[in-house]
């Protein structure tokens, strides 16, 4: 589109404006996280702490656990990650390229899971959990989520792009299901499988909700929980330490951003074109 | 992402149910590879089943008993009371005004976080070139933040005193008691949700963008159509499909909001921003599990029921 230089101008400067105001919480996050309690005393309007060498808050979180949680939270990330490469990738195959009775009913179960809010039926969910014997378990955390909607959906999408001659080859000279999987197809899937990585990590080192329910003793936090019970605890509200906290669980997905930016954006197309 | 893979699943997506049942039919199942497709969807189904089909049935069928915090680990002791968990409700002024809250949420909500991510997906996709990769990360940010994380920020960056007053100030703004005062509580809510959820829009509809072919504008602009007539007589039009998939899936978002209030204002002040979801969750922590569960069972209702219209409203016109 062809716009006259002034009004170029003014959108560089509308877009750079409005940029910047969605980036405020995160310069506001690292430069809190390295003030004492007095700084937000004396003066809380102050944006930049007196110095960026003052870890102290970040040692209290440790004092406080924060290191049990954010271990919790890469063990439960790990499981569902996992999972998801497995189960999701299964999934999305047969849903996309395996041809049977009820695969619409499949999909639209799977679609189901997606759009029922976790609010509207964790307790029922969490009164599965209780039957189950997975209660304050960082496996029951994991397990609703190894297998996430969005995984399978990266996988069928992409599979849907894979040519079915290469599959019917296979099986004319004999090849067995599993084999025709796991030897043709996975090593094809390689792009979408860093998707699914990448999108399942963030779903589970970001849930909340489900962690809450599930989680009944500090041995079983994880970051999000640890932060939000923290937040909600101490009513003097410290606010350095609860900063500092947020930096913990921002910091892994801010870097995985900055280096696999592309994959993220993927995943957020993916659930739109489902 | 580059331009050629949304295109190639736009158009697939448009045909394949469709398309899909047809195959289907047509081929019939396989028996062999119907055993095998069962067999690899197993982890699939023990997952779905356990944590959505049977809570899904769960939470339907305990709308109706008397459900109480101790059933929940001996579920068989219950007794069916019919819909009188769905009278109370009714006539239950907190649960009303969640309703209240939550419509407000969305009238507000949902029309700023679609006209902002489209306003700045129509700005990225042709009228900024350079940066744009810069850009459209600052703006995506916010949607991978956790939430947790997000509203601490906020909490502490909306304090009467704080940062983001002290910044208002500065220009000679007085700033108002963000998360202390209703109204303000209710705008703070609706900042921090249009600042997660924008990103999103964004993506979405850059992607819809994306699949617009290049030609139509160029014959648009030889045609002599300035950039404000190309928007409204192309672009929007081009982006229908685009704007329902995201009207829908914002308004699902804003229907069930729940982390926002409980997190930011904890439902405050004076209930402003308490939402249908907070009330569930809170009904749950006070062991009134029966409400809790019919109160889920009215928000699912009325998700669909919005959906639904929204999809008639918005799909093509032939």
């Amino acid at each position: 589109m062809r716009t006259s230089r002034l009004g170029s101008a003014l959108l560089y400067l509308l877009i750079t404006v409005v940029c910047v105001a969605m980036l405020i919480p995160f310069v506001l996050v690292f430069f809190g996280a390295f003030k004492t309690q007095g700084e937000f005393t004396a003066n809380p309007g102050a944006w930049l702490p007196e110095s960026f060498g003052n870890f102290a808050n970040f040692a209290t979180l440790f004092e406080r656990g924060f290191g049990q949680y954010f271990l919790n939270g890469v063990i439960v990330s790990a499981l569902v990650v996992a999972g998801n490469l497995v189960f999701s990738s299964l999934a999305g195959y047969t849903l996309a390229k395996l041809h049977f009775r009820g695969r619409g009913f499949v999909f639209a179960l799977v679609l189901a899971t997606m759009m029922v809010p976790i609010v509207a039926i964790f307790v029922p969910q969490f009164m599965v959990a209780v039957q189950l014997g997975l209660v304050d378990t960082l496996f029951g955390i994991a397990l609703p989520m190894l297998v996430l909607p969005i995984a399978v959906f990266v996988v069928r999408q992409f599979a849907h792009s894979i040519p079915e001659d290469l599959m019917e080859a296979a099986r004319l000279d004999g090849a067995g299901e599993l084999r025709i999987f796991g030897q043709i197809f996975l090593p094809l899937l390689a792009p979408a499988l860093a998707t699914v990585s990448v999108l399942t990590f963030l779903a589970s080192w970001n849930a909340f909700i489900w962690p809450l329910v599930m989680a009944q003793s500090q041995s079983t936090y994880t970051l999000p929980v640890g932060l939000a019970v923290a937040a909600q605890a101490n009513r003097t509200t410290e606010f350095g330490v609860l900063l500092a906290g947020a930096v913990v669980v921002l910091l892994p997905v801010l870097v995985l951003f900055l280096f696999l930016q592309k994959y993220f954006v993927q995943g957020i197309a993916a659930t739109g074109l489902k | 992402m580059t331009s050629s893979t949304l295109t190639r699943g736009e158009t697939r997506t448009s045909r394949l149910p469709a398309g899909d049942a047809r195959s289907h039919g047509r081929r019939g199942a396989r028996p062999r590879q119907s055993l095998v497709a069962w067999i690899f969807l197993v982890p699939t189904l023990i997952v779905v089943g356990l944590f959505t089909v049977v809570p899904g049935l769960f939470a339907l069928a305990f709308s109706f008993t008397d459900i109480g915090l101790r059933d929940i680990r001996d579920p068989l002791q219950v007794e069916v009371v019919g819909t009188e968990n769905f009278t109370a409700l009714l006539a239950n002024p907190d649960f009303l005004r969640s309703i209240g809250n939550t419509v407000l949420f969305v009238v507000i909500g949902v029309p700023l976080t679609i006209g902002i991510g489209l306003a700045l997906a129509i700005l990225l996709g042709s009228g900024i070139r350079r940066l744009r990769p810069v850009f459209r990360a600052a703006i995506y940010l916010p949607v991978i933040a956790n939430i947790v994380a997000a509203s601490v920020i906020w909490k502490y960056a909306l304090t009467y005193e704080g940062p983001v007053n002290e910044a208002l100030a500065a220009i000679g703004v007085a700033g108002p008691n963000w998360l202390g005062d209703p109204a303000w509580g209710v705008t703070s809510v609706i900042l921090l949700t249009v600042w997660r959820n924008v990103g999103t829009a964004m993506v979405l509809f850059l992607a819809g963008l994306q699949a617009v072919p290049e030609e139509v504008y160029e014959a648009a602009a030889i045609d002599g159509a300035g950039p404000w007539r190309r928007i409204v007589h192309m672009t929007l039009p081009l982006l229908r499909p685009t704007t329902l998939l995201v009207t829908v899936l914002i308004t699902v978002m804003y229907m069930n909001i729940f982390e926002e209030p409980y997190l930011l204002t904890g439902g405050g002040p004076l209930d402003s921003t308490r939402s249908i979801s907070l009330w569930v969750y809170q009904q749950f922590g006070y062991g009134n599990i029966a409400a809790s569960m019919a109160g889920s069972f009215v928000l699912i209702l009325l998700v669909a029921v919005v959906s639904v219209v929204q999809f008639r409203m918005l799909r093509p016109k032939h």
